[in-house]
């Protein structure tokens, strides 16, 4: 009963997690512009947070139910950003319209 | 009831499959987990619409260093390892070696922790403070401060949590007795392994 499902090769993850760490440290001094890095950053992230749930946290092996509970939360902070992207947009307006004064100048009726 | 689920509705309508035949607990752990996510989430997200919506944000990696949380990273990494193979060891029927990786597990913890406030003196004594900072934003120190700190405590409870469960698993002489409880144990330590990869992904190298 201990030993209900097979313990999958814990090392090789270890290897895998470290070797991604060594190039997300690289992946940072890469002169590809913000956007580029930042999406590989986030992929890599994204990698090495998928291993750790399907093999160390045995998702993998878990009846379906529970990856969809794990899935609940990142769906629902990416729905987030999404929320928040309009804030953002408006911020970024009335930042730019504070240092152009020409688009403030009409007056209210 | 086992008659009338025989003869009645479980003929009719199949009882749903248990979600974990070994433990109900386990689900429970992952169900906190999954809430516990969303905080983390939230956090993150509001980090970055702060983020991003900030003209003067400091450039993380150039403030923050990254060499000493590069070994923390790997360190959190490795106390995972420690904790899967007290595991394993349960599951084989050695107690002894199960417990002793428990400890190695709780002394990685520990050093992070201790490491983290280490970092945050340094960084203190540097300038970056909750209200403020010399190099733009003051939102930088404050969302800082928030998201690690909240990482830390989970971090300190796990700690708590793997030396509470070693007295735990000594108290049952037979291992199988105690493997639920340490694969439970586990899930919330790789949790915060996991929510320490996000974080030092969007904290200190984005």
């Amino acid at each position: 009963m201990a030993t209900a499902h097979a313990h999958p090769n814990y090392m090789k993850i270890f290897w895998w997690l470290a070797a991604l760490t060594v190039v997300e440290l690289i992946v940072v001094f890469l002169p590809f512009g913000k956007l580029t890095n930042g999406t590989l950053l986030c992929a890599l992230a994204l990698g090495k947070a998928a291993l750790v749930a399907a093999f160390f946290m045995h998702l993998r092996f878990e009846t379906k139910t529970l990856t969809w509970i794990a899935f609940t939360p990142l769906a629902i902070a990416t729905l987030l950003i999404f929320v928040l992207m309009p804030d953002g947009f408006a911020v970024a307006k009335k930042t730019q319209a504070a240092s152009a004064p020409a688009a403030v100048a009409p007056a209210k009726h | 009831m086992t008659a009338a689920t025989a003869h009645g509705a479980a003929v009719v309508e199949p009882a749903e499959s248990p979600l974990t035949p070994e433990s109900w607990g386990k689900l429970g752990m992952w169900i906190f987990l999954a809430g516990d996510a969303v905080g983390f989430g939230t956090l993150l997200a509001g980090y970055g619409a702060m983020r991003a919506t900030s003209a003067d944000w400091p450039n993380p990696y150039e403030v923050l260093g990254i060499n000493l949380t590069a070994i923390m990273t790997f360190l959190l990494i490795c106390s995972s390892v420690t904790m899967v193979k007290a595991l394993e060891w349960l599951g084989k029927g050695d107690r002894r070696r199960a417990i002793n990786f428990l400890l190695y597990t709780a002394a990685g913890g520990a050093i992070f922790v201790s490491l983290q406030a280490y970092e945050w003196t340094h960084l203190i004594h540097r300038g970056l403070l909750i209200n403020g900072n010399p190099w733009g934003a003051s939102l930088f120190g404050t969302s800082f401060f928030l998201v690690t700190g909240f990482h830390g405590l989970h971090v300190t409870a796990g700690v708590i949590y793997l030396v509470s469960m070693v007295r735990w698993v000594l108290n049952r002489p037979d291992p199988a007795a105690s493997y639920n409880g340490v694969e439970i144990l586990g899930l919330y330590w790789h949790f915060v392994d996991l929510v320490w990869i996000m974080v030092f992904t969007f904290l200190y190298l984005l």
